[in-house]
């Protein structure tokens, strides 16, 4: 980077603000997803709104493009840095900002992470309903970008639910008000776009959040099938019958010995596990508790147990939310997938992926959010063993084409980021797309908010992106423009 | 422009004879008389329709049953109404999978019957069901009771194809409840006021109709009291599916709160709000009090106004309160239902002139606390006044918006925040 555009990023930022040696810059070369890995030029570290602003304002007129990033805890890809261009990391603006307990309002900075949000107002019986597997080291300005769900969206919804306002800083560093604490605030809902942009359309710098009461109780029962098609079938009649449950959950025999191989949550060892949670007013939840028990039993299931105690509700969610980290234990290496199918799909898709597994010799774990159809396949294979890693990736890829034949979706939670966006053209047509970057470019004309994510081809915006004035650097020949 | 001869030959060329005819005194639009209403066949024709129209510079006002079609500022133009009264069919109720695919001109009503025969609904409570079609109530965000528990049209719309004034047909989202992939343009288009696009269909997630239900009532001796019980109800455990205030000049207000659950749970929620609410007498009601909202709108003369508010629901009360001290110093007759969540709907009954200064003044008290008043309906003699007051610093963003994907300003000019 030109010198005198270092030193003036710094000087926005102060010393401690900037990294910019390449042993510290490693850091930041990837997400979540590991197998993408870009040096940025430099990571900022603003301290608040005005920095941020600056900070965009100078990368707007060198035409440099940036990439905010949270907890960098994302698995698609969406933080990875862009060539030749800045991360911003909002990790320093982590304060919570106004609690406002009698309007369920809570004001945060985006690298709040998200369980400290909860944390903050639950001695009120108060909590943030979207929760992501990560919850415990993941910002709230991530779960932002990403529209970030977790097991509980069944019913609560996902992070754009429960965004009310939004203060935004646009790719020209400009600064806008999306939304507020009041409802259906006038103007286009450019907040509910924003919300799930991974990071293209701009920078969060503050968010308005619905807190949720905590419900008068929560029950959680594990039911052991003899496999997937009976568990599925079991949560086809609890939807059947009327009921919405907090969260339904499915694992499979390989992500249950995983679980107990790492945390051992003493679930039973069964071809397919169903956790189901409800929570409401104490009577209703008894009522329909006994009505999810008989439906279990009717659709087969052997042992149906629910959790006595707070303790043992804990652990049985420890086992769900440790699946992902807990494959380490028995497969050296994996990938982590996120499809969508219609819950009606599941017997057909299952037996497919069972059918690739079969072809490719590769092992496949499944994790579901089982009430609303996010299947979290996961791959395993061993880096060391030449071709399993190309093989792993393609099969894993071959699954969320099942998904979209099954009419689904290639992302439910994780995001197109980096690692799907070529697969945005399976799933949506050229004018699908088209008319979403028409939207981008009201927004990011230039294109320098998290340009190559999302989209599979950029577009060129309209509007000219004013006088191109090329750079001494540039005419030197010295450096190319990205 | 074209001469309206040569357009209705080009509409007609386009979509056939019998889908076009002249435009009659009732096709008008807020005091602006149409020449022409265009009835296509499917989404395809409409595109063709919308693609000609943009390019011949002709305003185009999209309409559904026409039940809401006076809300917000009047069109500067509108030469061609692009109705979507054919595109009405449930294209797939997926009834399993607890999803709707639905065209824009179906009727609430009819697709709520449809979705009843499997036990289910769209939790959401429009006005006028019977006439209102789905692009309708999408593209002026209504919002019932039932948003307190299941969250507004943008919470429920999963997925949902537009037809652009270029003639694209795009789609965004999916089939699916869970879905991140691309930017949320449901939401986008959901509240835009025909301004962007034309809704040609939308999908939605369902909940199951409710095993029962049980209403009560209750009234409070002023405006304190009733806040506080509002704020108890939200903040305590019931699980209440919707939640109410009433209140008109002169009379005391009433609340009105629903349970949608088991019998088990009815009874013992039953009790608890009984426990909770002390000496106040809670009376079973009837579900007429839902219809309160609509009833808003009965009768109008040409002295109605009706503004849809926004406001922190903690501030019922203060609101309650500039309303009567608005209708004592201007003698405006006013009603308002509000949910406790913030939205209300607000009828105000006075001479023009004082509806004019009325809805400014309670406009600078509704934002100086952070919400916002929109009107929906006036009398003819306040066409000129702006629906919307201020969208706030993101002006331009929405104008640029606006301008991507309507640059020749054809979709309902005028009629939106900032001119738009």
């Amino acid at each position: 980077m030109d010198a005198r555009i270092f030193q003036e990023l710094r000087s926005i930022v102060g010393k401690n603000g900037l990294v910019s040696s390449p042993e510290e810059l490693h850091t930041y070369e990837c997400d979540g997803l590991t197998n993408f890995r870009v040096m940025p030029l430099a990571v900022l570290l603003p301290a608040d709104t005005q920095q941020v602003q600056a900070i965009v304002r100078v990368c707007h007129r060198e035409r440099i493009p940036f990439v905010a990033r949270g907890s960098g805890t994302g698995l698609s890809g969406g933080a990875l840095p862009v060539k030749n261009g800045v991360v911003i990391s909002l990790a320093r603006m982590n304060r919570i900002l106004e609690v406002d307990l009698p309007n369920a309002r809570v004001i945060v900075e985006p690298g709040v992470i998200n369980l400290d949000v909860t944390g903050r107002v639950q001695p009120h019986q108060y909590f943030y309903a979207p929760d992501p597997s990560s919850q415990s080291v993941c910002s709230i300005g991530g779960n932002v970008a990403e529209n970030s769900g977790g097991a509980h969206c069944l019913k609560y919804g996902f992070t754009t639910t429960h965004v009310l306002g939004l203060e935004v800083v646009l790719p020209d560093g400009s600064l806008v008000h999306l939304g507020g604490k009041s409802l259906d605030m006038p103007g286009y809902d450019l907040m509910g776009v924003f919300v799930g942009s991974e990071g293209t359309l701009g920078i969060a710098t503050k968010v308005t959040l619905r807190i949720v009461k905590r419900p008068e109780c929560i029950r959680t029962l594990l039911a052991a099938f003899p496999g997937t098609n009976e568990a599925g079938a079991a949560v086809s009649d609890i939807i059947a019958a009327g009921m919405l449950p907090a969260a339904i959950e499915m694992m499979d025999n390989l992500a249950i010995q995983a679980a107990e191989a790492a945390v051992h949550p003493n679930y039973p060892d069964c071809g397919g596990l169903l956790l189901v949670e409800l929570d409401g007013p104490v009577a209703e939840v008894e009522a329909l508790m006994h009505d999810v028990d008989e439906i279990c039993r009717k659709n087969g299931a052997w042992e149906v147990r629910l959790a006595q105690t707070d303790t043992e509700r804990m652990l049985v969610w420890k086992g769900r939310k440790a699946a992902f980290a807990a494959m380490g234990r028995i497969s050296p290496n994996y990938i982590v997938q996120d499809g969508v199918i219609p819950r009606t799909a599941l017997p057909k898709v299952m037996s497919e992926i069972a059918r690739l597994s079969e072809e490719t010799g590769l092992r496949v774990a499944n994790v579901f959010h089982a009430g609303d159809g996010n299947l979290h396949p996961l791959v395993l294979y061993d880096r060391r063993i030449a071709g399993q890693e190309q093989a792993a990736e393609s099969l894993s890829y071959r699954i969320l084409e099942l998904c979209l034949a099954a009419g689904g979706s290639i992302t439910g939670e994780h995001g197109v980021g980096e690692e799907k966006k070529r697969m945005m053209s399976k799933m949506f047509s050229e004018p699908d797309l088209d008319t979403m970057q028409r939207v981008r470019c009201a927004f990011d004309p230039l294109q320098l908010s998290n340009p190559t994510k999302v989209f599979p081809t950029p577009r060129l915006c309209g509007e000219k992106p004013g006088e191109y004035v090329a750079h001494p650097l540039e005419t030197a020949g010295i450096a190319e423009r990205y | 422009m074209l001469k309206t001869s040569s357009i209705e030959e080009n509409l007609r060329a386009v979509m056939g004879s019998e889908n076009l005819r002249v435009a009659g005194a009732d096709d008008a639009v807020s005091g602006v008389h149409p020449h022409f209403v265009a009835e296509p066949d499917d989404e395809e024709q409409l595109a063709k329709a919308l693609s000609f129209a943009n390019d011949a510079g002709i305003a185009v006002v999209p309409r559904g049953g026409a039940t809401k079609l006076d809300w917000g500022n009047p069109p500067k133009r509108a030469e061609l109404i692009l109705s979507t009264a054919r595109l009405n069919q449930i294209v797939e109720h997926a009834w399993a999978d607890l999803t709707v695919t639905a065209e824009a001109g179906c009727t609430l009503q009819s697709l709520q019957k449809t979705l009843a025969q499997h036990g289910q609904r769209l939790a959401f409570d429009g006005l006028w069901p019977e006439r209102a079609t789905i692009g309708g109530v999408l593209s002026t965000n209504d919002s019932g009771a039932l948003r307190l528990r299941f969250g507004s049209l943008r919470d429920l719309i999963i997925g949902v194809t537009i037809a652009l004034p270029d003639g694209t047909l795009a789609s965004s989202g999916g089939k699916v409840v869970k879905n991140v992939a691309g930017y949320d343009l449901p939401k986008l288009v959901t509240g835009a006021f025909g301004t962007l696009s034309v809704i040609t269909r939308a999908v939605f997630r369902l909940h199951p109709l409710p095993r029962s239900a049980k209403m009560f009532s209750f009234t409070a001796e002023n405006f304190p009291a009733i806040q506080q019980h509002v704020l108890a109800i939200q903040d305590s455990h019931l699980a209440h599916t919707a939640l109410q205030v009433r209140c008109a000049s002169g009379e005391l207000p009433a609340t009105d709160i629903l349970f949608e659950a088991t019998d088990a749970g009815l009874t013992a929620q039953e009790s608890q709000l009984r426990t909770l609410l002390g000496s106040t007498r809670v009376a079973q009601s009837s579900g007429n009090i839902w219809n309160a909202r609509q009833d808003l709108w009965n009768s109008p003369t040409n002295n109605t106004l009706l503004a849809k508010i926004s406001l922190l629901p903690t501030d019922i009360a203060k609101t309650l309160d500039s309303l009567k001290k608005l209708g004592a110093s201007r003698k405006i007759n006013w009603k308002i239902v509000v949910q406790a969540i913030g939205i209300g709907m607000l009828r105000l009954e006075a001479e023009p002139a004082q509806l004019s200064a009325a809805v400014e003044q309670l406009r600078t008290e509704m934002q100086s606390r952070g919400g916002a008043l929109a009107v929906l309906r006036r009398p003819s003699k306040l066409y000129f006044m702006d629906a919307w007051g201020s969208a706030g610093d993101s002006v331009s963003l929405l104008r640029a918006v606006k301008h991507q994907l309507d640059p020749k300003n054809t979709l309902n000019p005028g009629r939106f925040v900032g001119e738009i």
